[in-house]
């Protein structure tokens, strides 16, 4: 994204041209508890936009939970969350944890976030562009020829126009999953947020969904990924947060974080999986 | 010779007893279907809306509704049906009839249609609060998931992810369902309502006919299965559009 600086108005309010980008997520110190278990022990982070940022971090460090915290698939126990600059309010449950105060809030919040899942999600019983046009129609009240207009550019663009028409459970992985990708953004989403994108795919499918994805980053796409493709992590990266046990134990720009970790642990996490 | 015309005299017999119109009596037995079809859509109907509240109040429901839910499906499957459309039936028009008359109203006199539809209705609420249920939670997590995290509202999900999503699971046990429906409702000729059943029971009374017309009877109750076999089948296939089939896997 390549924003010049200072005076100009830009057209897309999504996008206001300043000197320095606008948040779009910030969190501070989230904590997440499941019962007795603490997954996250304050974990902050702020995404302006153009940044792509890549969570890595071992299995069960609690790289899912934060995501899913940020659009309140799972509560936060307690932090500051700010989503598009809005503050949402959060009331205590009154047995330690607490729970969104405005459900339509939420709804509207989540309607910006365009997350992928590892397992695709697709809706079964639809086909691919009805799978993206849902959400346009049925919850941001766009029409439905505008609708079908962008799905089909959006079905092209990932390389499925002839899929169309096709239901999910006909398809590859692979093509799922970029279809997951058409409907995210589906919803012209102010950040995407990628669960493992490729985790569940064969070797030989993961190449095209890492494409595309590597597209969107290119083309100045917030994004917030999950992943454990280390070197597509270091390629399309602004930013890495490496989690241990609910806790950033580094981060920075990804040749720092790859080139010359710190601690002993983050040597080893990118042996390991190297 | 006289074999001869013995058996066309038996034929004509037969076709001037059955004959839709008087002396004839099929008349009244296609009333009385007409009256078990009216029963058993409406029961059929209601069960689906009252099973479809009692899935969801049984899923996503807080701990008095789900207590109350599991009361209501207990009790109705544990006893047996015609106990409890007796019950029902006699101990409701009597408690309506009491409360109006508390309240300072005339009695009334509740229809047969009414009453038949919500006493079978109520049954079938409680089996399809279990069908319905089970289906709900066949579907994949995911599905629900990506619907919330798309921002779906409950209602929106409601109607566009779960119940599409459910359809194909639920079917098998609400064709089950709906054929037990247009049986149930003979069960109503025991409070004089005047089904299929009790209309043939008259018409054999009368004649002395009696395997004619309950032989007639039972091809009307099977014409019924197999006509809603053949819907079911085409619902199905559309309800089942997004998954391959079985054999294809
Ligand atoms: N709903 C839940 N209830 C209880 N514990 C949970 C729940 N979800 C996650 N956890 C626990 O929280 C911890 C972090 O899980 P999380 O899924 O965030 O890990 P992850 O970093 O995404 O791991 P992976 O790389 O395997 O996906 C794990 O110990 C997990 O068992
Ligand atoms: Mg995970």
């Amino acid at each position: 994204m390549t924003a010049p600086l200072a005076t100009a108005v830009s057209a897309d309010p999504l996008h206001p041209v300043t000197s320095e980008q606008a948040e779009a997520i910030h969190v501070r110190d989230l904590h997440k508890c499941f019962g007795e278990l603490e997954v996250l022990k304050g974990v902050s982070l702020t995404a302006r936009d153009g940044d792509v940022v890549a969570l890595i971090g071992g299995s069960g460090s609690g790289k899912s939970t934060f995501l899913r915290c940020i659009n309140f698939l799972e509560n936060p126990t307690s932090g500051v969350i700010r989503i598009n600059g809005e503050d949402v309010r959060m009331i205590s449950d009154g047995h330690g944890g607490q729970y969104p105060a405005d459900r339509r809030q939420i709804e509207r919040i989540r309607s910006r976030l365009g997350m992928v899942f590892q397992n695709f999600n697709l809706w079964q019983h639809m086909t691919l562009i009805q799978n993206v046009i849902e959400v346009p129609i049925h919850v941001l009240g766009v029409k439905r020829d505008e609708a079908i207009a962008i799905g089909e550019q959006l079905l092209e663009r990932v390389g499925l126009s002839e899929k169309r028409d096709v239901y999910p459970a006909y398809l590859s992985g692979g093509q799922q999953q970029r279809g997951a990708i058409a409907r995210a953004l589906a919803i012209q989403p102010r950040v995407m947020l990628f669960d493992e994108p490729t985790s569940a795919l064969d070797p030989e499918l993961v190449g095209e969904v890492l494409k595309v994805i590597a597209d969107l980053a290119k083309e100045g796409r917030t994004m917030l990924l999950v992943t454990h493709e280390m070197k597509f992590a270091r390629e399309v990266a602004s930013h890495v947060m490496y989690l241990h046990n609910g806790v950033v134990e580094e981060e920075g720009r990804p040749e720092t974080v790859f080139g010359s970790p710190k601690s002993e642990r983050l040597k080893q996490f990118i042996r390991s999986v190297s | 010779m006289a074999d001869a015309s013995i058996f066309p005299a038996a034929i004509s017999g037969m076709f001037e007893l059955l004959s839709p119109v008087p002396p004839g009596w099929g008349g009244n037995l296609l009333r009385g279907l007409a009256n078990s079809l009216q029963i058993a859509f409406g029961a059929f109907g209601l069960g689906l809306l009252i099973g479809t509240l009692g899935a969801y109040g049984k899923l996503y429901g807080g701990p008095v509704i789900r207590d109350i839910l599991a009361i209501y499906t207990t009790i109705v499957r544990a006893v047996p049906e015609l106990v409890l459309i007796l019950l029902l039936y006699y101990a409701g028009t009597d408690l309506i009839n009491r409360v109006l008359e508390a309240m300072g109203y005339a009695p009334v006199n509740i229809s047969g249609l009414v009453a038949g539809i919500v006493v079978l209705g109520f049954v079938q609420g409680a089996y399809g609060t279990e069908v319905l249920r089970g289906a709900i939670k066949a579907i994949p997590q995911g599905e629900i998931e990506a619907a919330r995290a798309y921002g779906m509202s409950p209602g929106v999900m409601m109607r566009r992810i779960i119940l599409p999503a459910m359809l194909p699971h639920a079917l098998p046990g609400l064709a089950n369902l709906w054929l037990i429906a247009t049986k149930d409702t003979a069960l109503l000729a025991v409070v004089g309502f005047s089904e299929l059943t009790l209309e043939t029971r008259q018409a054999a009374g009368a004649t002395k006919a009696y395997f004619l017309f309950y032989m007639a009877a039972g091809v009307l109750y099977l014409l019924v299965t197999l006509s809603s076999n053949a819907i079911i089948g085409r619902v199905e296939i559309w309800a089942r559009r997004g998954m391959p089939s079985i054999r294809e896997a």
